[in-house]
């Protein structure tokens, strides 16, 4: 057992530090119930009867185009997640299981990718898109965030997979399952707790972004959330009950996701299987 | 069931040969033990049989199959791990039938194999249970059920019972002679344990580095081991081997001044290795001078630890409660019937 004084050292630590990582999110929530006047007077005061007003929501879900930013945010970042995944634990298996000459090679190249920064590559990353004829879609979206995820995801996954024992894929193999049934059946259950880590990685960065989609998909109905908002801030006046109820909104997907991964987070999937 | 024939099979990597030149019949219906020290090859040499590593050459049949090139689930084995390897995120019932359903076997008859081996092996209470909620020796028995559903031609046992504590060891080590016997199936078995490849098999194989040193009969290999090697492995405790030199006419052996009599003539003058095995001496009047060092009582019987004047060690089982206080001096004299010479080579001479 701790000392309860260092126990409430740190916990006092972790007090203030949660403090201070909410501080601007409770400040942009509260914010979002009031009117205009008392957002600029008394910022910091919880909405009250007096102040409360609901005209930033109404502005949101108003404009109709809100609800497909929000819909195209959704899309890119379960598109992207979903191939991160397959594609990640589909590599990390290849890696670690199978001896085949660049092996070595290729495990360096990937490991590569997580140190070079993806946006040092916008210019060709740009053109690439634009003679795709891709510019203005998900797809571009999509593609650019797999292949910026892949490199840490293929990483993370392999570790996992080296502690899945050997004995059940050979189990596998005399039970006689193809090397894919393997994958999907035996590999892919046991992978769950890793994908769930590799997913919340992947997902807060790509919900957050606005360097790509202003890149890549600026106009035409296929802006992200984060961009979408940008139209709330004028070059003279800003709307700012429309952007902070817009801001406050765009919490609740990426939160709801974060709670379906946490729950795989489940540790001692694998206990049972061996001794 | 089957018979498996391995023969001139030869495995390396790279330049190191891990099993050389092994020839061997495992009958229809029979029990075979590998045993041998850790990293002798009897592991890679099961493996090689499942279809689990490759082979670099000879052969491998099956029921009359050469099945070498096969992929495992083509050879109609089942292999039971050391760890069993269930598979965690599915309930008794699946583990077993796993295999089963992507061999598209009938639902109907999926279920009546499952149902029958949870049967034999006493497992139709916990079919709805995951792995983790089984002892280490339900889990053993799920691994068992997952290899009987499949009807394999040969069983594969890969040291099944070394994750298990010893009461529970010695009670898996009867159900699986009890099985043998029911399936009436062909088992080849890995182990370690020289008590477990006595107990069980109907022809232990001893390997010593990717060789086989000999195979035969439990009880042959006992009181005829063909080497030193097996000699010294097959028994417990370990067989008492001592230098000699064999006696002008031939009809004796020398051993630390003590001459013992021998049934065979052998070379004048040859250097021997004179073997006998702690259950077979008796300490009397004359014989190989030695000195006590320690006793060991196990209840009825025991076991001292003596010395001889140039310090090679030898082991006598004593029964009741003779006076050999450490430091005694004592003779000890084998039983003439259950000595054991081998030459200069390591190799059984006749005796």
């Amino acid at each position: 057992m701790r000392k309860p004084v260092s126990a409430f050292i740190v916990h006092g630590i972790l007090a203030l530090y949660t403090c201070l990582a909410l501080f601007p999110i409770i400040l942009v929530i509260m914010n979002s119930f009031k009117a205009k006047r008392a957002i600029f007077n008394t910022p910091l005061q919880p909405p009250m009867p007096w102040n409360f007003d609901l005209i930033g929501y109404s502005k949101v879900f108003g404009d109709g185009a809100v609800g497909t930013y929000y819909m195209n945010s959704i899309v890119v970042t379960v598109g992207t997640i979903f191939f991160t995944l397959l594609f990640g634990a589909m590599a990390a298996w290849a890696l670690t299981e199978y001896k085949f000459r660049w092996n070595t090679l290729l495990a360096i190249f990937l490991s590569l990718g997580i140190m070079v920064p993806i946006r040092l590559g916008s210019v060709s990353i740009i053109s690439l898109i634009s003679d795709l004829n891709l510019i203005n879609t998900l797809t571009a979206l999509v593609l650019v965030y797999v292949a910026q995820n892949l490199p840490l995801a293929v990483f993370i996954l392999s570790e996992f997979i080296q502690q899945i024992p050997k004995d059940l894929r050979e189990a596998g193999r005399c039970d006689g399952l193809s090397e894919y049934h393997i994958f999907f059946y035996i590999v892919l259950p046991l992978l769950r707790p890793a994908m769930a880590t590799v997913a919340v990685f992947t997902m807060i960065p790509v919900w957050n972004d606005l360097w790509f989609p202003l890149l890549l998909a600026p106009t035409g109905g296929k802006q992200t959330i984060t961009l979408g908002v940008q139209q709330f801030l004028g070059q003279y006046i800003t709307d700012w009950n429309a952007v902070l109820a817009a801001l406050s909104t765009a919490i609740v997907p990426v939160l709801v996701m974060y709670v379906i991964f946490s729950r795989q987070l489940i540790r001692g999937l694998t206990s049972g299987a061996v001794k | 069931m089957a018979e498996v024939l391995i023969e001139k099979l030869h495995k390396s990597y790279g330049p190191v040969d891990v099993l050389k030149d092994i020839n061997l019949t495992v009958e229809d219906g029979s029990f075979v033990v590998l045993v041998g020290p850790s990293g002798c090859g009897k592991s890679t040499l099961l493996r090689s049989v499942a279809g689990l590593e490759p082979i670099s050459s000879g052969n491998i049949s099956i029921g009359g199959n050469n099945v070498s090139n096969l992929a495992p689930a083509q050879r109609e084995i089942a292999m039971v791990f050391q760890s069993y390897a269930l598979y965690p995120h599915m309930n008794v019932e699946n583990n077993m039938a796993f295999g089963l359903k992507f061999a598209k076997t009938p639902a109907e008859e999926i279920e009546k194999r499952v149902n029958e081996a949870a049967r034999i092996l006493q497992l139709e209470p916990l079919l709805k249970r995951r792995p983790k909620e089984l002892s280490g020796g339900q889990r053993q028995r799920v691994a068992i059920g997952r290899a009987i559903v499949r009807k394999p031609k040969v069983f594969l046992f890969d040291e099944p019972l070394s994750n298990l504590d010893a009461a529970l060891r010695i009670n898996t080590r009867v159900e699986i002679a009890k099985l043998h016997k029911l399936l009436n199936a062909t088992i080849i078995y890995v182990t370690h344990d020289q008590v477990e490849a006595m107990t069980l098999a109907d022809k232990i194989v001893v390997m010593n580095h990717g060789r086989i040193e000999q195979s035969g009969k439990p009880l042959d290999l006992y009181y005829k081991p063909a080497n030193l090697f097996v000699a010294r492995f097959i028994g417990s405790p370990a067989m008492n081997v001592l230098p000699a030199t064999v006696s002008a006419n031939g009809k004796s052996a020398r051993v630390q001044g003590h001459d013992l009599p021998l049934d065979s003539t052998l070379p004048a003058g040859a250097a021997i290795q004179f073997g006998f095995r702690p259950e077979h001496a008796l300490f009397a009047k004359s014989g190989i001078p030695v000195t006590v060092d320690l006793v060991e009582r196990l209840g009825e019987t025991g076991y001292a630890h003596c010395r001889t004047s140039d310090g090679q060690s030898v082991l006598v089982e004593i029964k009741g409660d003779p006076r050999l206080p450490p430091g005694a001096k004592a003779f000890v004299v084998p039983s003439d019937k259950n000595i054991h010479c081998f030459g200069a080579d390591g190799n059984r001479l006749p005796v």
